[in-house]
Parts: structure tokens; sequence; C-alpha cells
């Protein structure tokens, strides 16, 4: 897979786990590709945390407005059924978990769900934006990411780098599969069956318990 | 009381040193025109409370280009790489601040409050140097108000009392920045006489509004 092609596959298969009545708050890059992949007739609303509910496809050249974007400053459209408020009521929304699901991505996740995500010091240092309220009020947090950082641990024992959250992640998707965070540690729960478990175990940095229900990624 | 003022009157409200609230999302609901004008006078050594730093050439991220502030609250640089020259060279000084945190602690500036308790940010570097506070056994963050001097914003539409009304997703820090900071003033698109506007359309009161620059058809 290039990289393309993998962040669409993991995309299209978190993309399965939205409800009918989710509200859902994507993160920058590849959690935002989540939204191309929304089963027909799936009854699932996205929040931008900027300031508006029911975001909707690119706009065309006619529908364009400038004062409607994502939180990523990329031109977007409301849907019917959508409304538009400040940064307090988006805010109120997020820490008061209203949101059902929120999908990030990750530089590391460790095996009790702490993540971080917001910054490498001396060298990347973009800021949380709205991550740190995501990660503690959305009800269930999915992880969108490479399983490796070209060949080096995310998936750790422990977080290296600066926290965004303490024990906030509940679902991991990467190329690799499907992990859920538990109380004894990471659980693969889905095997892309181009990987060996041998080969998911060696490019994860904690334990790794294979689930008595292991199913292939789809 | 007269508040609608001339574009070159409004920028002299800004004083070397002040702190400056700017509205906006990157980019999104920002006043440019006041901007434009600040940059033209020359304002230095401000410190500035907005979401965000913007682009380099759009929004508050042209006064970053500008070199005029010594220190930055705001939730995200990413999007403006001269930010993170100043920063990691040490010319500017960033404090980073969770987006529903800071608007929570721009709206408790405004509103009489003494702070505001939240989860977000506990077991991170956000912590460091505040009080947790216990309420029913669950351990809350106290974030303390902020306020400024001067708070710079956009409405799409504003009658001559200062009442504002907003489109798409602009809203943001508009409605909240103006209460916090001594001095409020807002670039409306559209300006309009008494009797104009329906006040269910009112989405700030004017109370929270001092000075209007009328920003035309942008």
């Amino acid at each position: 897979m290039d990289k393309q092609q993998l962040q669409e596959f993991i995309a299209r298969r978190i993309a399965l786990e939205l409800k009918d009545g989710d509200l859902v708050n994507l993160g920058i890059g590849m959690p935002t590709l989540v939204a191309n992949f929304v089963p027909e007739g799936r009854d699932v609303l996205f929040q931008s945390e900027n300031g508006f509910i029911g975001v909707g496809p690119a706009p065309t050249e006619e529908q364009f407005d400038p004062c409607i974007a994502n939180a990523g400053a990329m031109p977007v459209t409301i849907v019917p059924g959508g409304s538009f408020f400040d940064s307090a009521m988006s805010f109120g929304i997020i820490r008061g978990g209203h949101v059902d699901i929120t999908v990030l991505g990750a530089l590391q996740v460790a095996e009790n769900g702490d993540i971080a995500n917001y910054m490498v010091p001396g060298k990347m240092v973009p800021g949380m934006g709205g991550a740190m309220d995501l990660l503690n009020g959305a009800k269930k947090v999915i992880v969108a990411m490479e399983h490796t950082a070209k060949g080096a641990h995310k998936l750790l024992k422990q977080c290296t780098l600066p926290l965004t959250a303490v024990n906030a992640v509940n679902l991991i998707f990467t190329e690799m599969g499907v992990i859920e965070v538990t109380a004894k540690g990471f659980v693969l729960i889905e095997q892309n069956p181009e990987y060996s478990l041998e080969q998911i175990r060696e490019a994860t940095g904690a334990d790794l318990i294979i689930s008595m229900n292991l199913k292939l990624m789809a | 009381m007269e508040k609608l003022i001339r574009l070159e009157d409004a920028v002299n409200l800004v004083r070397d040193g002040d702190t400056v609230m700017v509205g906006g999302f990157l980019a999104v609901g920002t006043p440019e025109r006041l901007i434009d004008a600040l940059i033209a006078k020359g304002v230095k050594d401000l410190t500035l409370i907005c979401n965000d730093t913007g682009f380099v050439d759009r929004g508050v991220g042209k006064m970053v280009v500008a070199k005029m502030f010594k220190k930055i609250y705001a939730s995200h640089v990413g999007t403006n790489k001269e930010t993170g020259r100043q920063m990691l060279e040490g010319e500017t000084e960033v404090v980073l601040v969770p987006q529903g945190t800071l608007i929570e602690q721009i709206r408790a500036g405004g509103f009489g409050l003494g702070g505001v308790l939240t989860k977000t940010g506990l077991g991170t570097l956000v912590e460091e140097g505040k009080q947790v506070v216990e309420v029913d056994r669950e351990k809350f963050l106290l974030e303390k108000p902020i306020r400024a001097n001067v708070a710079l914003l956009f409405a799409e539409k504003a009658d001559v009392k200062g009442n504002l009304s907003f489109h798409g997703a602009t809203r943001n820090f508009n409605t909240y920045m103006g209460a916090a900071a001594d001095i409020s003033i807002v670039e409306a698109r559209e300006v309009v006489q008494l009797g104009e506007m329906c006040p269910d359309e009112v989405v700030v009161p004017g109370v929270f509004v001092n000075y209007i620059v009328d920003g035309g058809a942008l």
C-alpha cells in the first residue's frame, strides 16, 4: 500500500464504526478522510470545533463561501439540519460529553490509553488546538494512525512525548489491525491478513494480547 | 453614544505594550482591515490572545510576520511558520492553551467569574503551576479568567448600537472577546441604522461593543 491507499484503508474501516445518530468530530489529516467513506444512508452528523454541526463535502464553485470552512481551514459546506455557533458552545458540546466519537491522529499511544499528539519538544510545536478537550470530552476516542513511524514504535508501554491526555484512547486503527485499549493493555481485535501476527507484534512497542474473537480487518 | 468610528481612529486605540484579543479561527471571522491598519501604523510589544496565529499572509498571522507580539496565547500555531520560528528562536513567548479552555478563560474574564474548572489538560504540561480542585471526588484544573486592553472583532452585521449578527463559522471567539476587553472594536461587513436589525437576530448585544468600523463589502 502506498501512503494514500494506506490512509484510505484505515479511514474506510473507521467509517464502519459510525452508527445512526452519532455526532462525530474528525481531526485534521487522515481522520478527515473518514467522512468520505460513511456508508450510504447512515445518519451521521459531523461537528467542526470552529463552530458548527453538519459539516458537508467540499463546495462546488457556486457553493463556495469563505465564511464556511472546517477546523483545518478547508472550505466545506453545511448540510440541511446543520447549525452554526461560537467556540464556547462548541466546546460545551465537546467537554460536556455530547460528541459520540472523535477520530484523531497520534504520535504515540500508551497501553493505558495515554496519547501524545500535539508536540515534539524543540522540533514541532503546533499546539493542541481542540484535541485536549476532545480527548477528555468525547464518549469514544478513536485513533487513526500508521502502526509505526517508519519502523519506530508508536504503540508503547509509556509515551515519551508530552501527553495530550491521560487514559483517553479507546480504539486504535492502523494498516495492520484494530486494537482495543483495555485495563489489561492492548488487545488486537482485528488483523489485516496482509500482516502476520508476528509482524504486528514486532511493530508494537508493548505487549499485544490477541483477542479470543480475533476477526479479519475488512 | 456614537460607536461608529473611522478605521484610522480605531487603530489609535491600540497602544504599544497592550494585550489584544483578536477574533477569528484560522482567518475565518478575522477583522482583516483593522489588522492591516494596525500593521501600517506599526504598534509593538503587544501580547496576543487569539485561537491561533492564522497564516503568514492572512488573519492575525500578518501581525506575527510584522513582529508586533512579544507574547502569544493561542491553542494552535502550526499553520504559521513564522510563529514557530519566533518561538523556537526565543523571539516571542508562546503559551499554548487548549481551545476550549481559552474560550472559557475569556468568557470568565468578561462575565465576572473567578475562573473555570475543567478536566482538560489534567496530567499534561498544561497542568503545571495550576491548582487542582476536587469537586465531589472528581479532579479539575482551575483555569483563571483573562482580560485584554483591546478586542479586535469581526461581525457580518452591526447596527449603530453595536448589536451584532454573524454568518457561517465566523462567530468562534468573536462573541465573547468584547466582554473581556476594556475596549472592543468590531469591524462589521455591513453597518445598519437603528431599527434595521431585528432583535431576534442579535447574537451579541451592543453592550459589549464600544466601537464599530464599517468594513464595507469585503
